[in-house]
């Protein structure tokens, strides 16, 4: 077997057993660590591609963003997870359902699936590997793209204003800071020197 | 003996590993001590002089002393993740000196999104203050591994903004292709910082706030929070983590040295370009690390988000469009991509 194909079947197997143990573990915290060496396996597999920068990015975005939140999610959050799990029984015809059909479509895809030309082409069109696949990437979201691209752009902003309007109120009775008057304080102003004289009071 | 092929290549990658390993580690026992004794200055006291010649050897002695104390593990203490997070910590910070460049060719893994690879890193340093917090299973260090993952990914942001400005003047994520970029003929006028001057100081405070260091250090804020994420730490794992932070915070000075400063390149140009100027800027930059340490009083972890998310967040992501705009129309200085070719 070639050094690759090791290093794949390594990279494989982290992300099948550590996913297999994000359902397994009893204890959420758990999970999420389990959930961020399966992104690790994932961007392992993504740089044996050649896609670094995607392995890369799956780094940033979603081990150094998204899980983060999760983590804080449940380690903050008060959820009976027995409750939770509960149903297991009871939702693992669906979850089983959902994997067939995805099992049905990768198989699907390597078995006699002959894609129509259209799409050969723009799949192809990406692939120059005379140059490093961030620039590929860059040249084909801001030139074919552009208009998708910046649409996601927009809707992820629309998300991002959405959630803080509905989280974002106004309380009356809370005291605010002023940052600015608190900057413009001086000490002539906030200070104020008193001589006492021994034996009274001010 | 071959060393370009099988068994030579491998024996050669671990050879060079561990020359950076042993070199960073050797330098950091000698800059922990520079910090103490710079900060002693400023306090005029004397700091440590006991432990060798004027105390060079103290940081040795610390080393030993922690390496010889018990390890403590709370009793309701997750035990795995608990020494997992110093573990994480210590080997991510050294993790990212792998893509440095020291020199022209000086480097361990010339990587192509070299930037991008010591982002990452930087990120995951979350994981081991939030585990490390978490796992201790005690309010202290938990209220400090919330209060120090919100600041360092607050942080986070605004560097990633100030580097995609550089990357925008480079054209290029490889930190080698970065520090060539700067290289001109006006000396030490070509590098990054004249053109990208205001983002030298942003990306110096959120370096700090980055690193945990002072005037952000609220996670461990002696006063209120005891030692933040790390109360139930003792021995090796604090040390660990102690290590860490410091590796980090010599790993930002070299950044900035290499984004900002032209690296290794010579200030004048009838000088030769060596190691030793991206080792004088280190040192020049961990002299300011200290200085701040020592002068600035801890701000108010208010006032630390505030000036992340409504001061440094906008004046970032606004520079990215200017540094974009005059890249495109060719103000010199800015758009290197285009007279270099690289």
């Amino acid at each position: 077997m070639q050094a690759s194909g090791v290093i794949f079947y390594f990279f494989s197997f982290i992300v099948v057993f550590s996913a297999t143990l994000v359902v397994v573990s009893r204890n959420p915290v758990h999970s999420v660590l389990w959930l961020i060496l399966t992104f690790f396996g994932a961007s392992g597999l993504f740089i044996l591609l050649g896609a670094e920068f995607l392995a890369l990015m799956l780094m940033i975005v979603y081990v150094g963003a998204v899980a983060v939140l999760f983590m804080f999610v449940v380690m903050m959050l008060n959820i009976n997870f027995r409750d939770l799990k509960s149903g297991f029984t009871r939702y693992l015809p669906v979850g089983l359902l959902i994997g067939l059909v995805l099992f049905v479509e990768l198989s699907l895809i390597f078995g006699d699936w002959i894609p129509i030309n259209f799409m050969n082409g723009s799949i192809q069109k990406a692939v120059d590997l005379e140059l490093e696949n961030t620039k590929q990437l860059g040249r084909v979201l801001y030139t074919d793209y552009i208009l998708y691209f910046q649409l996601a752009g927009i809707i992820l902003l629309i998300a991002m204003i959405g959630a803080i309007v509905l989280t974002h109120q106004r309380k009356r009775a809370v005291k605010r800071q002023d940052v600015l008057t608190q900057m413009y304080r001086d000490p002539e102003r906030s200070i104020e020197l008193k001589d006492i004289k021994p034996g009274q009071g001010l | 003996m071959d060393f370009s092929t099988g068994i030579g290549l491998i024996l050669l990658i671990v050879g060079q590993c561990l020359l950076i390993t042993v070199s960073v580690l050797l330098c950091l026992a000698f800059l922990m001590y520079a910090d103490r004794k710079i900060w002693a200055a400023v306090q005029m006291r004397k700091g440590p002089n006991v432990v060798g010649v004027f105390g060079l050897l103290q940081s040795f002695a610390d080393f030993l002393k922690y390496v010889f104390k018990e390890i403590v593990i709370p009793a309701g203490a997750d035990k795995v993740v608990f020494i997992l997070a110093p573990l994480i910590t210590f080997v991510l910070s050294l993790v990212a000196w792998s893509v440095i460049p020291f020199n022209s060719g000086w480097v361990l893994t010339d990587l192509n999104v070299g930037i991008l690879f010591i982002f990452a890193v930087a990120g995951l340093e979350v994981y081991g203050v939030i585990m490390g917090g978490w796992a201790s299973n005690s309010k202290y260090p938990f209220l400090g591994s919330l209060r120090s993952a919100a600041q360092m990914i607050s942080y986070e942001v605004s560097i990633g903004f100030i580097l995609v400005g550089i990357l925008i003047s480079t054209g290029s994520l490889n930190l080698t292709k970065i520090v060539m970029a700067q290289d001109g003929s006006y000396g030490l006028f070509s590098w990054y910082w004249l053109p990208h001057f205001p983002m030298v100081i942003l990306f110096f405070i959120s370096a700090l706030a980055e690193t945990n260091r002072p005037p952000f250090d609220l996670p461990e804020a002696e006063a209120e929070l005891v030692a933040g994420f790390q109360v139930e730490y003792s021995s090796t794992p604090f040390l660990l983590f102690m290590i860490g932070e410091l590796m980090t915070v010599v790993l930002m000075c070299t950044l900035t040295a290499i984004l900002f400063f032209g690296g290794w390149l010579s200030p004048v140009p009838f000088l030769p370009d060596g190691v030793f100027w991206l080792v004088l800027k280190v040192l020049f930059f961990f002299f300011l690390f200290a200085m701040v340490k020592a002068i600035v009083p801890r701000f108010r972890y208010d006032q630390l988000m505030r000036l992340g998310w409504k001061v440094f967040l906008p004046l970032s992501l606004g520079w990215v469009v200017v540094v974009a705009t005059l890249a495109q129309f060719d103000f010199p200085g800015y758009a290197r991509w285009a007279i270099e070719g690289v």
